[in-house]
């Protein structure tokens, strides 16, 4: 693998829309290696700041910095969205796709396309419109087709809402692989149970700013804040 | 799916494909509608190998094709629009070719009793003191021109008529099809009214006064207005449409044994 | 009533004995419209999704434009193409008046807007439900335009398909700039009015019968071409 694109430096970051303030200011620093979870209530901002990590959302001041070039990094970051967008084509398109971007042979396509529709366990699927999908399944084919391009770093909004304990546990045992293959992932979840399982870090947003980050097991050993005690406790935090 | 339709299109286009000698003629639709066209054009095809395209328009129109040099030459029937156009040079010359007459249309029972007017100016009066529903074509056409005439003759002017008078702004056919739909009294020259296939309630219920006849005249485009009319098929026409052959064709021209047009060229 | 009837049995004799003339009309009619449709989609289908996906300066006036121009009535088109192809108006030269390519050209002018703006509003559609993802994806101008048209390409054969519906049916701009003329410039539609100025009322709805069983005809040849029909999740 070439040098890797983290770390990954947010410095005053802010996004602000119809003059209300959405997010930041945000400074943060994610380092080389790991999983970082992100949680917070609704509305906190989570989504805005994955995003903007991304580079699909628009600042309104500050700066997102990766180690290499802009340009590079983002050929080497992937995203799979809080509601999973399914291309109109059959499900072996969806994941062909993105590669067929990049203009790959054909035959490493099929290969890689094969593979993946073994690994998420919809072969059978494989010829059908992929907005036919359960929900869970279009969840898996997200992951899939993101992970197909082999991201140095994997961006993961929400991934198990709505699914049941199976789907959740096939889709973490998705991410553990791709952890074992060094890439690093940022994901937002309500499940704490998750967050606990698979954090190696872990941020707190509220009000669109980070209230408290820290390293898994401080964060969720010892919150410091009275907020993120509240939130694991389950109250309303104002 | 966009090469399929890409070749259907392409072999539809290359379909049709062109031969003979072309040339536009811009005729009135009282012409097309006595049919015929359909005896002479084929005649022309024949003994020229030309292929006379017809406008079918008002005079009017016809006129303005002629000036515009859409077409190569007109066959009209109006003479006082016709020898304005060859005086302002948009014609060479006027060439009379034939003339038919025009009949007074109406409701068989003819509530106004024109039938056994004089004159047509008395079948006119009679008309508009009976004011029963009258179509007029209202397209600057020849026969509207005509019509026109003949109110003015009778004394009368269409301005001032109720709405019982009703300028529909259409082609012959269309005007009887109105005429027909109204119970209308219509004046129509007597091939369009012979050729008229839906003529419901209405009959022919006065015909035959001198006034009534109508002049049909050939005017080749003047090639020094427009340099790209065919000039030289426009005069071969003309030669064909004023010899023997076409007289004959013309005079032996019958719909339900009724002659319909007279030959009356001159030589030139 | 006897009329359609009348209308329905000469159609019936005109189409079992391949009439010469109802033939050669037909085929011209499909001419001049099918190639008006393609000459259509190919500047409308890539504008409309332009339109889509593409913030430029005049967007919001074109997107308006169009709209106004899709409510052009044909006979205005018709009588503007006229003036222009006239000999005495400024594409005089190319005599091009009262030529299918004429009618060609009055049709383009008139289904275009529509094709475009129906394409429009699909691609808007699919574009907000694509959008984040091709971004993310880092999918460069050309690949965004090609895959909202290979996935929208069903809704972009609608768009097509009602082009094509508004030009085969299409009278009066055709009517003007064609002239009607017989082996020439006569269609299924100028025909139908020439008929029924003479009165000849079941003639005129023999080919009107025609008419309307080749345009649906064409729409379920289409489909079937692209077998759309079978999958897709509509
Ligand atoms: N374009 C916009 N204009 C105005 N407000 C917006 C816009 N986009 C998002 N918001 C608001 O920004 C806030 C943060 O949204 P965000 O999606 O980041 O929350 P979240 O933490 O992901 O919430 P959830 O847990 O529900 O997914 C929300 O209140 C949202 O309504
Ligand atoms: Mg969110």
């Amino acid at each position: 693998m070439v040098s890797s694109i983290l770390p990954l430096t947010l410095t005053d970051v802010a996004v602000r829309r119809r003059g209300k303030t959405l997010l930041g200011p945000v400074d943060l620093s994610l380092e080389a290696t790991g999983l970082t979870i992100i949680i917070g209530p609704n509305g906190s901002g989570k989504t805005t700041l994955l995003r903007a990590m991304h580079g699909v959302e628009r600042l309104s001041t500050g700066a997102v910095r990766w180690s290499v070039p802009d340009e590079q990094a983002q050929h080497r970051q992937a995203y799979v969205f809080q509601t999973p967008i399914m291309l109109r084509r059959s499900v072996a398109d969806n994941l062909r796709y993105p590669l067929q971007l990049l203009r790959l042979p054909r035959a490493e396509i099929g290969a890689r396309v094969a593979d993946w529709l073994a690994r998420i366990g919809l072969e059978e699927r494989a010829s059908l419109q992929a907005t036919r999908l359960s929900g869970g399944e279009k969840q898996r084919l997200a992951i899939a087709r993101a992970l197909i391009r082999r991201p140095d770093v994997l961006f993961l909004d929400e991934p198990c809402a709505n699914l049941d304990g199976a789907s959740t546990r096939a889709i973490e045992a998705l991410l553990q692989a791709a952890l074992d293959e060094k890439t690093r992932i940022i994901m937002t979840t309500h499940d704490l149970g998750q967050a606990r399982r698979l954090a190696s870090d872990a941020i707190f947003m509220l009000h669109g700013v980070v209230h408290e980050a820290g390293s898994a097991a401080r964060f969720f050993g010892a919150p410091c804040t009275e907020e993120l005690e509240a939130f694991f406790r389950g109250d309303i935090i104002a | 799916m966009i090469h399929r339709i890409l070749a259907l299109a392409t072999a539809v286009t290359l379909g049709t494909a062109v031969l003979a000698e072309e040339m536009k003629l811009a005729v009135t639709t009282s012409f097309e509608n006595s049919g015929l066209a359909d005896v002479l054009l084929p005649a022309i095809k024949e003994d020229l190998g030309l292929d006379v395209q017809l406008l079918v328009v008002g005079t009017g129109q016809a006129l303005r094709l002629g000036q515009a040099g859409d077409v190569d030459a007109i066959l009209v029937h109006s003479r006082t629009a016709e020898e304005a156009f060859v005086a302002e040079g948009y014609g060479t010359h006027r060439r009379e070719i034939m003339y038919n007459d025009f009949v007074f249309i109406g409701p068989a029972g003819d509530p106004a009793g024109i039938a056994v007017a004089g004159s047509a100016a008395e079948a006119l009066q009679r008309i508009s003191a009976a004011e029963p529903a009258f179509v007029s074509r209202g397209d600057e056409s020849g026969t509207h021109k005509k019509e026109r005439a003949l109110w003015a003759e009778a004394g009368l002017s269409p301005e001032t008529f109720g709405a019982w008078y009703r300028e529909v702004g259409a082609g012959m056919g269309a005007s009887l099809n109105t005429a027909a739909g109204l119970d209308a009294y219509i004046l129509a020259d007597r091939a369009s009214w012979l050729n008229f296939g839906n003529p419901a309630g209405l009959a022919l219920l006065y015909s035959g006064a001198p006034a009534l006849f109508n002049q049909y005249a050939f005017l080749a485009v003047n090639p020094e207005r427009h340099s790209h009319v065919r000039h030289d098929l426009a005069v071969q026409l003309e030669g064909w449409l004023t010899s023997r052959r076409a007289a004959d064709l013309i005079n032996g021209y019958t719909i339900n044994g009724e002659t319909l047009f007279i030959f009356n060229a001159g030589p030139e | 009533m006897n009329d359609i009837y009348d209308g329905l049995l000469s159609a019936f004799w005109l189409v079992v004995t391949l009439d010469a003339d109802l033939l050669e009309i037909s085929l011209r009619s499909l001419q001049v419209s099918l190639t008006a449709l393609v000459i259509a989609s190919a500047i409308a289908l890539p504008l409309g999704t332009l339109l889509a996906i593409r913030r430029f300066r005049y967007r919001r006036l074109t997107i308006s434009l169009l709209n106004a121009l899709m409510g052009l009535p044909p006979v205005v088109v018709g009588l503007l193409v006229y003036i222009l192809l006239s000999r005495s108006g400024p594409l005089g030269v190319l005599g091009l008046l009262f030529t299918p390519t004429a009618m060609i050209i009055a049709q383009v002018i008139i289904i275009t807007p529509l094709i475009a703006s129906i394409t429009h509003q699909a691609m808007r559609e699919l574009w907000a439900e694509y959008h984040d993802l091709l971004i993310s994806l880092n999918t460069s101008g050309w690949q965004r335009i090609r895959t909202l048209i290979w996935d929208g390409r069903r809704n972009l054969l609608t768009a097509s398909l009602a082009g094509f519906g508004r030009a085969i049916g299409e009278v009066g701009a055709i009517m003007i700039v064609g002239g009607n003329i017989d082996n020439a410039t006569r269609v299924l539609t100028t025909a139908i009015a020439l008929e029924t100025g003479k009165g000849d009322f079941a003639l005129a709805l023999a080919l009107g019968f025609v008419l309307i069983a080749l345009a649906i005809g064409i729409n379920v040849a289409i489909h079937w071409l692209s077998r759309t029909e079978r999958e897709g999740r509509w």
